[in-house]
């Protein structure tokens, strides 16, 4: 699925710079905490979360997460906003819950990163 | 031939506009062929489009100039030596329409028109072989840059053991840059072009160190990455308040930080456990007192230079 097709579902709005609607998403973690996220996130994921301070943003630089979508209206910092900017790693708001986000994008056809396949 | 595939790629990818020459020197229908010779001469060029205003009416060439030369009619205008409603070619066209143009009908330049038919540029064969050599020549350039890597570095460097070392250091609570070592560790390695998944291993690793550091310490840490062809070794020490049962810390959501730390996204009792899972080996100790001392190996099978230790020693006995 593309980036562009996760906005659309979202009903999300790009707060980064720019976001390239092509990137190819393979698949999707959430959650709020970042070495959560570090120990499951593939390459190539979103994350969803509710976390909205710049570690979001080092974590996703990590993991090879190519966007971050945050939750319930959630506008993060304008530092975690520059370091996205620096980073290339575009920004998305939506007004969903994580639940109700996850299920719509578990309805689209996206699926959760494979915890067994996990950081190697 | 490759450069001849990709010749025939880009003759399809780029548009006439990113060759032609904008803003071309233009003349009137009122401009002499003499004062016409004039403005080749100077701005070295072999034609013109002629305009009535901001309105295309024709185009003038070198081949227009030299006829009427031979004809001595040096007085005429412009106007009664050009060719009238000149093809045009639109600038969002691929080279290859242009190509076409320049086979269908053998004129050496067409004005170049933006959608609305203004005249933006012109264009002749020469733009486009050159647009095209210049185009080659900055992809040639970035895959050189691309292509320099470690394996060149340790190619170029002889010795028994070449290792490449990374200083960081690393504030105690500076969450501002929490981060910035992890991050700049993960771009020289894949400047070095280090493989992904052993970028992405020792990232992560880097990362959650660097968490600890700034979290648990009280004083200035350091990080140190050593890159060598079939290993990278990462070492993260401070001397904060240590460690107080190493196999208690192992477990995994055993965690001893401060809530406004949770807050952050930290502090879940992961980190170690992070850790360990993207090493190939883990080392951690804790002397009372003494601070704490991470080391973590991520080996590279196949090495990224195998050509070297031992390897580069025979060759060179062999050769010599």
């Amino acid at each position: 699925m593309k980036l562009a097709d996760v906005i659309e579902v979202l009903e999300g709005k790009v707060i980064s710079q720019e976001a390239d609607p092509n990137l190819e998403v393979t698949c999707v973690s959430a959650a709020d905490l970042m070495s959560d996220v570090l120990a499951f996130a593939e390459g190539g994921s979103i994350l969803l979360t509710g976390l909205c301070n710049p570690q979001v943003v080092r974590t996703a630089e990590m993991a090879d997460i190519i966007a971050i979508v945050f939750v319930r209206g959630k506008i993060p910092p304008s530092e975690t906003v520059e370091l996205a900017a620096k980073k290339g790693i575009p920004l998305i708001a939506t007004k969903y819950t994580m639940f109700e986000m996850a299920g719509r994008l578990y309805e689209a056809g996206l699926r959760s990163c494979d915890i067994s396949c996990r950081i190697t | 031939m490759p450069e001849l595939t990709r010749l025939q790629e880009l003759i399809y990818e780029l548009e006439v506009r990113e060759v032609m020459t904008p803003d071309p020197v233009t003349v009137t229908p009122d401009t002499s062929m003499a004062e016409f010779r004039e403005i080749l001469r100077e701005h070295r060029i072999s034609g013109a489009p002629v305009m009535e205003g901001d309105t295309l009416v024709g185009i003038i060439s070198i081949e227009d100039l030299i006829k009427t030369l031979a004809e001595g009619q040096m007085n005429v205008t412009v106007g009664e030596r050009m060719r009238r409603s000149p093809i045009t070619v639109p600038e969002h066209k691929t080279l290859i329409q242009a190509v076409v143009s320049f086979q269908d009908h053998g004129f050496g330049r067409f004005p170049v028109v933006d959608h609305r038919g203004k005249l933006v540029g012109i264009i002749t064969q020469g733009d486009i072989v050159k647009g095209l050599l210049k185009r080659l020549e900055v992809e040639y350039h970035e895959e050189e840059v691309r292509q320099y890597r470690a394996s060149h570095v340790f190619e170029d460097i002889s010795s028994d053991r070449t290792c490449i070392t990374l200083h960081y250091h690393v504030n105690a609570q500076d969450f501002d840059r929490a981060g910035e070592a992890s991050s700049r560790i993960k771009r020289v390695l894949n400047r070095l072009g280090a493989p992904p998944q052993i970028v992405r291993r020792l990232a992560i690793a880097a990362y959650e160190a660097e968490m600890n550091i700034i979290i648990h310490a009280h004083t200035t840490g350091e990080m140190v990455a050593e890159i060598m062809p079939d290993r990278v070794t990462l070492r993260a020490d401070d001397a904060g308040p240590g460690i107080a049962d190493i196999e208690q810390a192992m477990q995994p959501g055993f965690s001893t930080a401060s809530e406004w730390v949770r807050e952050l996204g930290f502090g879940a009792g992961m980190g170690l456990v992070n850790i360990k899972r993207c090493a190939d080996e883990m080392t951690l100790e804790s002397p009372p007192g003494g601070g704490t001392h991470l080391s973590v190996v991520i080996r590279i099978d196949p090495p990224w230079f195998s050509n070297n230790h031992n390897g580069s020693n025979q060759q060179r006995s062999s050769a010599g």
